[in-house]
C-alpha cells in the first residue's frame, strides 16, 4: 500500500512512532500534486517550499522531543476563503486576486497548533457560491472519478484533491451543502458541524448565520480526527457555542446501541436519480441489519427549503460583499481609464442637466469596480439579496423566510424526538458533466435541496459514500442529527463504513 | 418670541460618544489624536473573515444613560446592519439598533432659573447604541482634490438618543442640550467635547401656524427640516432662530404643509450665520437594516439593571434641589454650582460644611473661586486653597477680623504662595489690631477732626466714613467698621 493511500490516522501513527518523517509524507503528497493537478486543477496555490519548510520544523521538534500535536506533520489542505496571514487568500474572485490578510483565521491557528503541514489552497466556486466549482474566476475543478464531470461545490477542490489523494485531510466550508455535496460527488466523507461549533473568525464570510467550516477526508475516523482540531470555542466569534469538544475519535468504533434512524420520506417524494434511491434505500436496510430500528418520519416544511435559503443567503450575503468596493483592499478599477470615461462621456453631453446625472468619481468607482470584480453568480445573488431586504420588500421576503426557517428548525426538533439520525441522499443525481448548469442557474439552485436544511436549522450532518452509479460514479449518503450530536453522527457513521467497502474505493487517475 | 404667530417645534438627536477604553466591537484604543489609522484592527477595518464581539462595558454605560434618562430597559436587543456605501464605513453597513433599541420611553426635566420658560419634561422617544464610522479628511489643497480616510474612530460605541418633538423655542432647545450634557458629564460616560465630535448635535425643527379656518384646533404643520453641521450648542440655538425666521418666510410664500415636499436637510453656515440646503443624498435613505447574523441578541437581567442603578450617583437636578434646601441658597445659585459639575459641587459642600454659612461660601465660590479657575483656565482640582483654608479665611471675615476686600487680598497670597491664612496675613503685613491700640487711633482721630465730630453729633452719621479713611492710612489692618463704631461712640459721648 502506497503512502498516500494510508488513512490519516495511519500516518499519524507513523510518524508518531518515527516509521515516516513528515517532510517523506509532504513529499509524497506533492508529488502526487504535481502529476495529476493539472488535470484535477483542485489546487488554487501550493507552495512547495513552504509545505516542506513546515514539514522539516515539525520533524526537527518531534526529535528534540516536543509535543507537535495532535495532526504533527500531516498535510492539511485548506479551501481559499480561510484567511492564512500573508498567504493569498482569494475566495476563488478577482476581486481578492492579490489580497493577503493580516491576520490568520482562527481555524488556521488551531491547524498550525496541531502541527499540521498547511499544503496548499483549494479551488472553490467565487465566494462559495456553486455547487460546481465552475464559478471560480481561476480555473475549473474536475472531478477525479470522470474529469469530464464536476467536483461539486462550493468546496469542489477540498473534495477533489482528497479523492485523488492529493491531500489526506481537507478544510471545506458548507452554507447550503458546500462540503456535504462535493464530498457525495467525489466519494469522500465530509462533515457540515452544528452552527457554532467552528469558529467562523477569519472564514471569509457568504451568510453568516448558515456559514459552517468543516472537515473533508477519506473515512470516518479520518474525518473525527480534523473535526477535534477544527472544533472549540473561540471568544472572537460571538456566534461560537462554549461548550467541551467531545474527543470525537475516543468512542468510535463502538456502535449505537438502539439506534432509531429516521428516513425521511419527503426526499423521497422528489425527482431522485434511480441509482440514488436504491443506493439510500439500500443504507437503510443495512443499518437495519445492524441491529438499528428504521422509522419514517416527515420533515414537512422541507420542501420549502430551497425558497427560504435562496433569500436568507442572498440577503447576507448582498451585506458581507458590500465591503468589496474597491476602497479598502481588494481589486480596484482601472482609475486612469475611469476618469478619461468620465470625461468623454461629460464631454458628450449637451444640457447640464444630463450631465449633473452621470457617475461622479466615487459611485463610478465602486460601479466599476464590482462590475469587474465580481462573477455572475456572486452578482446575481447581490442583486437578489439587495432586492428581498429592500423597503416595501423586506417583510414578503426576508422576514417571511425567516418565519419559515423557524418552522423548518420545528420540524427537525420533532423528527429528532422521535430517531437519533436522519437519513436521506446527499444529492438528487451523481456529479453532472462539465457546463450542466451553465444556463440553467436554477437547476444548480435545486441541487441544494437535501442539504440546506441542515444549514437553516444549524444542525450537523455528514455525507458518507455508500453507492455507485450505473456510469461508476459515488453516490453519498446524507445522515442529520440534533444540534451537538456529532459524536453521534460519526458513530452512525462509522457503523455504516464499518459494514461497507464504498469509502475504500478509489478513482484511477490518468497517468498523463 | 412669544409675540410670534406660530410655534415651533423641535425635536434633537444627539450622538454621544462614550467614553471606554476600547471599541465597541473589538479591542481597539478609542483614544483621540492618535496619528490617522494606528487605532484599527481587523474587526473595525472591516477585513474580510473578521468578526465583531460585544464590549459589555460600553453597553453598560449606555444602559447608565438610559436609566438617568428614565428610560424603560428592554430585556431583549439586538443588533442590525445599517447598508450604505461610504469609503469611511469600510464594512459597507454600520452596525446600529433599528427596531429594538437598548432603551426608548424616558424623559428628561428642564427648566430656566431665569424662568423664561416653564420648567417641563421633555420626552426621549429612544437610546440606542452603534458604532461611528470613520473619517473622511478631504484635501482641498490646489490640484490635489484628495480624500484621506481615517479609522481610528471606526467602531467607537455611540449612544444616539432621540427626543420627541417636544421643545418650542431654541432657548428650551439649549436648556436640553445643556442639561443633558451636564447630565453625561455628572455620569461621567463621556467628555462631551463637540470640538473632537465627542457629542454631535442634529434637530427637526418645523412650525405650527394656527388653522383659523379649522374646526378642531389643528395647527397647520409646515415640512420638517434636519438642520446639521452645529458645532456648539450656541450654534443650534442661532440655527433653530434662523429656521424659524426662514421657514416663516417660505410659508408665507409658497404655503408649504408638512408632506408637500420632501423632507430637507439644511446644514449651518456658522461664518455666514445661516442655514443652507445639502445636495440630498445619492438614494432615498433605504438602509436595508436587518439583523446582523454576526452577533447575537443582548439579554439584560434585572440584577444587571439594578447593578447599574446602583453606580449612577446624584443627578445635577436633585442636587441643585439638596443645595438649596440644605445650604439655603437660591435656585440661581445652585444652578451655577452644579452647572459647573460635581467636583465644583463637593468644593462647595465642603466649604459650607466647615464654614457653616452657606450663603457666604456660595458667594466666596462663585465670586472668587469661579473667577480664578476661569482665568487660570484650571480645574478645582487644580486650586490650591482647599476648602477648608478657605473656610479659615471666611471665618475671620464672618467674625469682622477681615473684612471683604482685604479678605481677597488673603486669598489672593495664599492662592500665589499656597500658604494658610496666617502665612499669607504675615506675608501681607496684616496683624489683627489689639483694642487698646484701637482705642487709642480712634481718640486722636477724633481730637484732630473736630468739624467731622461735629457733624456726627449732629446726626450726620455718614461723616464719619472720612475717619476711616485716616484710620486705614495710619494702619492698614484696622478693621474700619470697629473703627466706625468707635469713633461714633466717643463722639456721641464727647
Amino acid at each position: 500500500m502506497s503512502l498516500i493511500s494510508k488513512s490519516a490516522v495511519e500516518q499519524v501513527q507513523l510518524l508518531q512512532s518515527g516509521q515516516l518523517s513528515s517532510v517523506e509524507l509532504a513529499q509524497a503528497y506533492l508529488d502526487q500534486i504535481e502529476t495529476h493537478d493539472a488535470e484535477i486543477q483542485a489546487f488554487l496555490h501550493v507552495d512547495r517550499d513552504s509545505a516542506l519548510q513546515q514539514a522539516a520544523d515539525i520533524d526537527q521538534r518531534r526529535q528534540s522531543g516536543e509535543d507537535v500535536g495532535p495532526l504533527g506533520g500531516l498535510p492539511v489542505a485548506i479551501k481559499d476563503l480561510l484567511c492564512s496571514r500573508g498567504e493569498p487568500t482569494t475566495c476563488a474572485s478577482k476581486m481578492l486576486e492579490n489580497y493577503r490578510p493580516p491576520y490568520d483565521a482562527t481555524v488556521v491557528r488551531r491547524l498550525k497548533e496541531a502541527g499540521a503541514v498547511l499544503i496548499g489552497r483549494t479551488n472553490m466556486d467565487e465566494f462559495a457560491m456553486g455547487g460546481s466549482c465552475e464559478n471560480s474566476a481561476y480555473q475549473t475543478t474536475t472531478n477525479p472519478w470522470d474529469t469530464t464531470r464536476i467536483p461539486g461545490g462550493s468546496s469542489g477542490g477540498a473534495a477533489a484533491c482528497v479523492a485523488a489523494s492529493m491531500a489526506p485531510l481537507s478544510v471545506g466550508s458548507d452554507t447550503g451543502g458546500s462540503i456535504r455535496q462535493p464530498a457525495a460527488l467525489c466519494g469522500v466523507t465530509g462533515l457540515k458541524p452544528t452552527y457554532g461549533r467552528v469558529s467562523r473568525y477569519g472564514l471569509i464570510a457568504f451568510a453568516s448565520s448558515l456559514d459552517q467550516i468543516g472537515p473533508i477526508a477519506r473515512s470516518v475516523e479520518d474525518t473525527a480526527l480534523l473535526l477535534e482540531t477544527l472544533a472549540g470555542h473561540d471568544p472572537l466569534d460571538s456566534t461560537s457555542i462554549n461548550t467541551a469538544t467531545p474527543h470525537y475519535t475516543e468512542n468510535l468504533s463502538q456502535p449505537l446501541d438502539g439506534l432509531t434512524v429516521g428516513l425521511v420520506t419527503d426526499y423521497f417524494e422528489k425527482e431522485l436519480d434511480p441509482d440514488v434511491a436504491a443506493a439510500v434505500r439500500e443504507a437503510a436496510r443495512v443499518y437495519e441489519s445492524l441491529g438499528a430500528k428504521i422509522q419514517e418520519v416527515s420533515l414537512p416544511h422541507s420542501q420549502y427549503g430551497i425558497a427560504t435559503y435562496y433569500v436568507i443567503a442572498p440577503s447576507e450575503a448582498s451585506s458581507n460583499l458590500a465591503r468589496y468596493d474597491g476602497a479598502h483592499f481588494g481589486y480596484r478599477t482601472d482609475e486612469k481609464a475611469m476618469y478619461e470615461e468620465l470625461a468623454a462621456e461629460r464631454a458628450a453631453m449637451t444640457d447640464e442637466e444630463a450631465e449633473a446625472k452621470l457617475d461622479g468619481p466615487l459611485i463610478r468607482m465602486y460601479r466599476k469596480t464590482r462590475s469587474e470584480g465580481f462573477g455572475a453568480e456572486v452578482k446575481r445573488r447581490i442583486m437578489l439579496g439587495t432586492y428581498a431586504l429592500s423597503s416595501g420588500y423586506y417583510d414578503a421576503y426576508y422576514l417571511k423566510a425567516l418565519k419559515v426557517r423557524r418552522l423548518i428548525v420545528n420540524d427537525y426538533l420533532a423528527a429528532f424526538k422521535q430517531v437519533d439520525v436522519l437519513l436521506g441522499p446527499v444529492t438528487a443525481s451523481p456529479a453532472a458533466p462539465l457546463g450542466h448548469y451553465k444556463n440553467d442557474p436554477l437547476g444548480l439552485y435545486l441541487t441544494d435541496l437535501f442539504t440546506v436544511g441542515a444549514n437553516l436549522a444549524g444542525i450537523p450532518g455528514i455525507s458518507v459514500p455508500c453507492g455507485e452509479s450505473s456510469a461508476g460514479l459515488p453516490i453519498g449518503l446524507h445522515l442529520q442529527a440534533a444540534p451537538l450530536e456529532e459524536e453521534r453522527l460519526l458513530r452512525a457513521a462509522y457503523m455504516f463504513q464499518n459494514a461497507t467497502d464504498w469509502q475504500t474505493r478509489r478513482p484511477e487517475l490518468s497517468t498523463t | 418670541m412669544t409675540s410670534q404667530p406660530y410655534k415651533m417645534v423641535i425635536g434633537l438627536e444627539v450622538h454621544v460618544q462614550l467614553a471606554t477604553e476600547s471599541k465597541l466591537f473589538c479591542r481597539c484604543s478609542t483614544k483621540f489624536g492618535a496619528p490617522p489609522n494606528t487605532q484599527t484592527c481587523p474587526v473595525c477595518t472591516g477585513t474580510p473573515g473578521a468578526l465583531p464581539v460585544l464590549n459589555r462595558h460600553a453597553y453598560q454605560l449606555s444602559m447608565k444613560v438610559a436609566l438617568a434618562l428614565n428610560c424603560e430597559i428592554p430585556k431583549f436587543t439586538k443588533w442590525d446592519r445599517k447598508q450604505y456605501y461610504y469609503p469611511d464605513l469600510p464594512k459597507g453597513y454600520q452596525i446600529s439598533q433599528f427596531d429594538l433599541p437598548m432603551s426608548q420611553n424616558g424623559y428628561l426635566a428642564i427648566s430656566d432659573p431665569k424662568d423664561q420658560f416653564a420648567a417641563k419634561r421633555v420626552g426621549i422617544i429612544r437610546a440606542h447604541l452603534e458604532e461611528d464610522a470613520g473619517k473622511s479628511i478631504h484635501d482641498e489643497q490646489a490640484g490635489t482634490a484628495d480624500t484621506r480616510i481615517d479609522l481610528n474612530r471606526c467602531g467607537t460605541p455611540l449612544l444616539e438618543i432621540v427626543s420627541e418633538p417636544e421643545m418650542y423655542s431654541p432657548l428650551e432647545a439649549k436648556a436640553y442640550l445643556d442639561e443633558l450634557k451636564l447630565l453625561l458629564t455628572y455620569l461621567g460616560v463621556s467628555d462631551c467635547n463637540m470640538q473632537e465630535g465627542s457629542l454631535r448635535v442634529d434637530a427637526n425643527v418645523n412650525l405650527h401656524i394656527p388653522d383659523d379656518d379649522s374646526t378642531d384646533d389643528e395647527p397647520i404643520a409646515t415640512p420638517i427640516v434636519e438642520v446639521k453641521n452645529m458645532n456648539s450648542f450656541r450654534a443650534v440655538e442661532r440655527a433653530l432662530a434662523y429656521e424659524a425666521d426662514r421657514q416663516w418666510e417660505v410659508w408665507q410664500e409658497t404655503g408649504q404643509r408638512i408632506g408637500d415636499v420632501p423632507k430637507q436637510t439644511r446644514g449651518w453656515d456658522e461664518s455666514a450665520q445661516v442655514t443652507r440646503a445639502q445636495r440630498s443624498k445619492e438614494e432615498s435613505s433605504d438602509y436595508r437594516y436587518f439583523p446582523d447574523p454576526d452577533l447575537v441578541p443582548v439579554v439584560v437581567t434585572d440584577t444587571e439593571i439594578e447593578a447599574v442603578r446602583s453606580e449612577l450617583g446624584e443627578f445635577p437636578a436633585a442636587l441643585r434641589s439638596r443645595l438649596e434646601e440644605t445650604y439655603g441658597i437660591k435656585p440661581y445659585d445652585s444652578d451655577v454650582l452644579v452647572n459647573q459639575g460635581r467636583e465644583l459641587v463637593d468644593y462647595y459642600i465642603e466649604l459650607a460644611e466647615s464654614c457653616g454659612d452657606g450663603k457666604l461660601a456660595s458667594n466666596w465660590v462663585q465670586q472668587d473661586v469661579l473667577r480664578h479657575l476661569n482665568e487660570q483656565e484650571i480645574a478645582v482640582s487644580e486650586f490650591a486653597v482647599r476648602p477648608l483654608a478657605l473656610s479659615e479665611l471666611l471665618g475671620k471675615v464672618k467674625g469682622g477680623q477681615l473684612d471683604t476686600s482685604r479678605g481677597r487680598e488673603v486669598l489672593g497670597e495664599m492662592i500665589e504662595s499656597g500658604g494658610s491664612v496666617t502665612e499669607a496675613m504675615t506675608k501681607l503685613g496684616i496683624a489683627e489690631v489689639d483694642d487698646s491700640e484701637l482705642m487709642d487711633l480712634c481718640h486722636q482721630l477724633i481730637e484732630s477732626n473736630p468739624k467731622i465730630v461735629a457733624d456726627i453729633q449732629s446726626g450726620n452719621l455718614k461723616a464719619a466714613g472720612a475717619l476711616i479713611g485716616q484710620a486705614k492710612q495710619k494702619n492698614p489692618n484696622v478693621n474700619p467698621s470697629r473703627v466706625r463704631e468707635i469713633c461714633i461712640d466717643i463722639a456721641s459721648k464727647s
